[in-house]
């Protein structure tokens, strides 16, 4: 089942012109694990900040076969003051906010499923403390658990480890895994780190202003294998 | 001392500090959000903008909080536009915003009356100058504000915490920007009485400022925010009382006063 459609994308920027996405189609389907990679500049994240509605599509269709309640997104990493007043458990609760939701304050429902994600996470120790002092992978958690508390069907992620340390990256993307395969979450991630792509991704997407290539991972590993490399180069 | 307790017993001195306490309540409130979005200037120039409208309602005649309403919030909407649509804009759209309107205010003024006892009381402050009505009308809608602020309280924290995250969940952003604009503006008119179109971002920015160096959580500063800006209004009525000083002033006093001690208090524990 289809769950994302991205129907002949583009996306330029007002200011100057510059095109970041031409007309970018491919399907996301139901359960699996699909990256996006690409040089810098290729507009991959520009593409999912268009999907997510962060940035204006300027021709083209996304067909969102869920809600915005079913979706949950993850930025790249964001600069947050260190003294900002925001603890963990406050921050992990705004992930229940919904939009259609009329009601104005967190239920007892809601704290449990905050508390169930901060718990898968590994970060319940850390509920009372202020986000901005915790390290970058810490963040992270903390911003996955709040994407997380929602159970979204579908997770787009936006370059989650931009930053972070080998180790803490790879502790991550086997943390996405776990969550695509125990969960049955599908995932939709913009990604730089190549060699953790080609061991968890089940669908690969290469951008280059347009989609240059969009397969399974056999056929990725095919191509790579035809073309003698080429592709790793460039995208690394 | 016994001045003070004598003048409690006057309605009206009871009245202005009913009005005192809820507005130094809402702004304290909203400081919070303003603050942490690196917004707090704009009260400063809603403030000016707050003395244009008030020359210009003496000029003509007309009550000041009706006149002052509407060209407050316009104009706090503008700012709030503005500083959306380019990055580095909000202080450069805040400033053109405050000092024009400061000029206007001044060319009214000096086109008509000259500087009489009730422009200088709006630049300043009098907070016994406060009408009957006027306190009624600030106490009704520091409730409307209030209200709003908690039921409206985990979005706004949301939008101040995470904006794209907010966007991207589907929320209107833009809605909620307008939103406080709006209560920002009401809270200005309000507390341009008492506390002087000059000083009144005093009331929004401190209480904030103070409470972040203390408490950890939103939810801790925003309410130790609103206690510390009550008790620095009080305390600062207490002193312009005692030493016969403007009343607006005194209130900006206490809080640089407590804001220097939680510095110190902070340094000697070494956070």
């Amino acid at each position: 089942m289809t769950i994302l459609e991205v129907k002949d994308v583009s996306v330029i920027y007002s200011d100057d012109k510059r095109v970041a996405v031409e007309h970018a189609s491919f399907k996301i389907e139901a359960g699996e694990y699909a990256c996006i990679i690409g040089s810098n500049g290729s507009g991959k994240s520009t593409l999912v900040k268009g999907i997510v509605g962060l940035v204006p599509i300027t021709s083209g269709q996304v067909i969102h076969e869920l809600s915005p309640e079913q979706y949950a997104y993850l930025s790249q990493i964001t600069e947050i003051e260190r003294d900002f007043p925001a603890t963990v458990r406050e921050v992990v609760l705004t992930g229940m906010q919904r939009s259609a939701r009329r009601f104005p304050f967190y239920t007892r429902e809601d704290r449990r499923k905050a508390a169930e994600a901060m718990e898968m996470l590994g970060i319940s120790n850390l509920a009372d403390y202020r986000i901005g002092n915790l390290s970058g992978g810490q963040k992270q958690r903390v911003l996955l658990a709040r994407a997380l508390c929602r159970e979204p069907k579908l997770l787009i992620l936006d370059e989650p480890c931009a930053g972070l340390d080998p180790a803490i990256t790879a502790e991550f993307y086997s943390l996405i895994d776990h969550i695509n395969k125990e969960q049955g979450v599908t995932i939709l991630m913009v990604s730089h780190d190549l060699d953790q792509v080609e061991q968890y991704a089940g669908h690969i997407i290469m951008m280059n202003q347009t989609v240059e290539f969009d397969g399974d991972h056999d056929a990725w590993c095919r191509r790579c294998a035809e073309e003698g490399g080429h592709y790793h180069d460039t995208v690394n | 001392m016994t001045q003070l307790i004598e003048a409690l017993s006057y309605p009206f001195v009871q009245r202005a500090i009913a009005a005192g306490v809820m507005i130094s309540l809402c702004a304290a409130l909203l400081g919070v959000i303003l603050v942490l979005k690196q917004y707090s200037l704009i009260g400063h120039g809603l403030g000016d903008v707050g003395f244009a409208s008030t020359s210009l309602a003496v000029a003509l005649g007309l009550p000041v909080m009706a006149v002052s309403i509407p060209i407050v919030v316009v104009a706090a909407c503008l700012i709030m536009f503005w500083s959306q649509r380019s990055k580095t804009g909000g202080d450069t759209a805040i400033g053109m915003v405050a000092t024009g309107a400061l000029s206007i205010g001044v060319i009214i003024t000096a086109m008509s009356s000259g500087f009489n006892v009730d422009v200088n009381g709006y630049m300043f402050g009098s907070i016994l100058a406060m009408s009957r009505d006027d306190v009624i009308f600030s106490v009704m809608l520091s409730i409307v504000i209030l209200v709003l602020f908690i039921l409206f309280y985990n979005r706004l924290f949301l939008i101040t915490f995470d904006e794209n995250f907010a966007k991207a969940s589907g929320i209107r952003v833009g809605f909620y920007q307008f939103l406080i604009a709006l209560l920002t503006a009401l809270t200005v008119v309000m507390g341009m009485r008492m506390m002087g179109s000059l000083l009144i971002s005093s009331l929004i920015i401190f209480p904030a400022v103070i409470a972040r160096k203390l408490v950890v959580s939103f939810k801790a500063v925003a309410v130790l925010s609103v206690f510390l800006s009550v008790i620095c209004f009080l305390a600062g009525l207490v002193l312009s009382f005692e030493m016969n000083l403007p009343t607006g002033a005194s209130i900006v006093i206490i809080n640089l006063v407590l804001l220097a001690a939680v510095s110190i208090f902070n340094k000697l524990r070494g956070r």
